[in-house]
């Protein structure tokens, strides 16, 4: 009872003033309130936003866990090699050095942009004066999980408060806003410093540092190296386990099905969006396997290396399973009706796998794909709306005739 | 002011704050977004609108009497055309790198949509000192956002001010740039213009009472 009661009796002494938003986040970020419903209609749920924040933060701990070691695996096995058809629990991977790497790297990403984008909404609850809203918390999860290891902090931080002013706050807040924020940060970053962002130098730990020294070290992603036509070393199941290089939590296709599960059946991600995502990359992947097949493009074309990748290993590289499950899926930036998120889902699904193939200045297309389709997500759902009602009109004739 | 009477100024003050062609009328967009990602070229921009501006007013309002009204967005084009053929030449001749940098976009004066704007709603019903004026304010409040907003995009895109680095070198590691820091690509980029223009405007219609609409 002890700090539940304190925080409340703070809550009341600064009742009124300018500060109240901070100290009622701060109060029921862990607990319900002491207030009850007096009047009007009562709706009792166990989940408010804040709990489903919290769910889906606890999918995506596995993956930020994963990331740790993964860093330091990337790191040490660039340098002494990799170890050849490792399974999932290998002590080569699970080991506390790995840890100890991976943390000292991802942890401070980590503290860097909760801090940082709480302090933003902070500032902008007293500001306006209303509760701190909890669009945050997901947000500043994701947000390590999808740049490179090596990202400078003050480059972190530069861009969550570009993306949550200017992706959220001007819009209204949570629940306003047109682009999913963290999909904003990242792309921030890619425009502003895509050197940071791309290339072989910042996807392994100290990459940059060791260059030109006797330790010289390069991780190409998988599809850094497809997209130069070049061929990868890694099996498929060390593409399905995640013992690849890439962002920091996004690597591992297995602990991200895992989440997607959790998330469909604590009923916070649309399966829907999920399931057309994956029709629609498969699609497009079996697509381009065709015209190689039919020998429209030859070996030498600069699109081969992508194209003639098996369609569903599509799936298991780069960015686009942790884009399908735990990005598309946000419920306020992606269609609301159940008709919308097919067609969003799959053209989130269709677009990635098409600019991954086409663009070799954008090696991952799903960033791109997803924010496109949130711009078009309330475009879809009018669509949707405007068909439904026309059918039903034409009901109510055929019946009044 | 007692060169002005208190309306006349107006017309020179009011276009630079409250009734701003770019953040207020959200006219003239095109090129702010286009060729402010340098300094120099934005103050050049600016001089040159402002050139036109202050010129083409004073001869659409010598003309207004004569110009049937059927034909006047025909008589407009013809003046401003001139106009921005006279900078593009003077350009070319005084400074020729700096004309070849901003390329079409000084024959693009023509299109931007504050001239036609003021010729229309004023030139065509004032005389010729008001509509100097007009030109003049008109021409300084946009070219006040362009110098701002050029101002924001080289320092911060590409570390210099009018060619001088400010920030120091990027490539042998001095000042700024020892300490970690990098250029922001991004805003050399057309569409962080746009939101550099929108944050002057936030800005603005937060700080202005008079802007803040009811809700």
């Amino acid at each position: 009872m002890g700090l539940k009661q304190n925080l409340h009796n703070l809550k009341e002494k600064y009742k009124g003033t300018k500060m109240a938003p901070a100290f009622n986040a701060i109060h029921t970020f862990l607990y319900l309130p002491n207030e009850t419903t007096h009047n009007g209609t009562h709706i009792k749920a166990a989940d408010d936003l804040k709990r489903t924040m919290n769910i889906v933060i606890m999918a995506l701990v596995p993956c930020l866990i994963f990331g740790m070691f993964n860093a330091g695996y990337q790191h040490n096995a660039a340098i002494n090699g990799f170890t050849e058809g490792m399974s999932f629990f290998s002590g080569d991977f699970w080991n506390l050095d790995n840890l100890l790497i991976g943390a000292a790297k991802i942890l401070p990403l980590v503290i860097v942009s909760y801090g940082v984008g709480l302090i933003v909404e902070f500032i902008f609850a007293v500001i306006k004066g209303h509760e701190v809203e909890e669009g945050y918390l997901v947000t500043g999860m994701l947000v390590p999980l999808i740049v490179p290891i090596d990202l400078p902090l003050w480059m972190l931080a530069v861009a969550v408060i570009f993306g949550v002013v200017i992706g959220k706050e001007v819009f209204g807040g949570t629940g306003m806003n047109i682009l999913n924020p963290a999909l904003t940060i990242r792309a921030f970053l890619f425009f502003a410093y895509p050197t940071w962002m791309s290339g072989d130098k910042v996807w392994v730990a100290d990459a940059r540092e060791l260059t030109g020294t006797a330790d010289a070290i390069s991780g190409e992603t998988m599809l850094g190296s497809l997209a130069q036509n070049a061929q990868s070393s890694f099996s498929n199941w060390d593409m399905f386990f995640g013992f690849i290089p890439g962002s920091v939590g996004e690597t591992s296709t297995l602990l991200i099905l895992l989440g997607a599960l959790f998330l469909i059946f604590t009923k916070i991600g649309s399966w829907r969006i999920m399931l057309s995502a994956v029709i629609g990359a498969l699609v497009m992947g079996f697509v381009f396997n065709q015209v190689v097949e039919m020998g429209w493009i030859g070996e030498t074309s600069k699109f081969y290396g992508l194209m003639s990748l098996d369609f569903w290993k599509h799936l298991l590289i780069g960015g686009f399973a942790f884009g399908a499950v735990y990005m598309a899926t946000d419920p306020v930036t992606a269609s609301q009706t159940n008709k919308g998120k097919w067609i969003y889902g799959f053209l989130i699904g269709f677009i990635s796998i098409m600019i991954r193939v086409f663009n070799p200045a954008y090696p991952e297309g799903v960033m791109l794909a997803i924010l496109l389709m949130n711009v078009f997500a309330p475009t879809i759902d009018h669509y949707v709306v405007q068909g439904n009602v026309k059918k039903r009109l034409k009901r109510a004739k055929v019946k009044t005739a | 002011m007692g060169l002005l009477s208190k309306k006349d100024a107006a017309l020179i003050t009011d276009p630079f704050a409250d009734n701003n062609p770019i953040t207020i009328q959200v006219l003239g967009i095109c090129s702010a977004l286009a060729i402010t990602a340098e300094l120099k070229a934005s103050i050049v921009m600016a001089v040159s609108v402002l050139f036109v501006m202050g010129v083409g007013n004073v001869v659409i309002s010598l003309m207004r009497n004569i110009i049937p009204s059927k034909i006047r967005i025909i008589a407009q084009l013809i003046v401003v055309a001139t106009l921005v053929i006279i900078v593009d030449l003077v350009l070319k001749a005084v400074a020729y790198d700096l004309s070849k940098t901003l390329g079409a976009f000084i024959g693009l004066i023509i299109t931007n949509c504050i001239i036609m704007g003021r010729f229309e709603a004023f030139a065509l019903a004032n005389g010729p000192w008001r509509s100097f004026l007009d030109g003049i304010g008109n021409a300084v409040g946009y070219g006040v956002i362009l110098i701002l907003v050029g101002f924001f995009r080289e320092l911060l895109g590409s570390g210099t001010l009018l060619g001088f680095k400010v920030l120091g070198d990027p490539i042998e590691k001095t000042g700024l740039y020892a300490l970690g820091y990098e250029n922001n690509g991004f805003m050399l980029l057309a569409p962080m213009a746009l939101i550099v223009v929108g944050i002057i405007i936030w800005i603005q219609r937060s700080r202005n009472e008079a802007l803040i609409e009811e809700n």
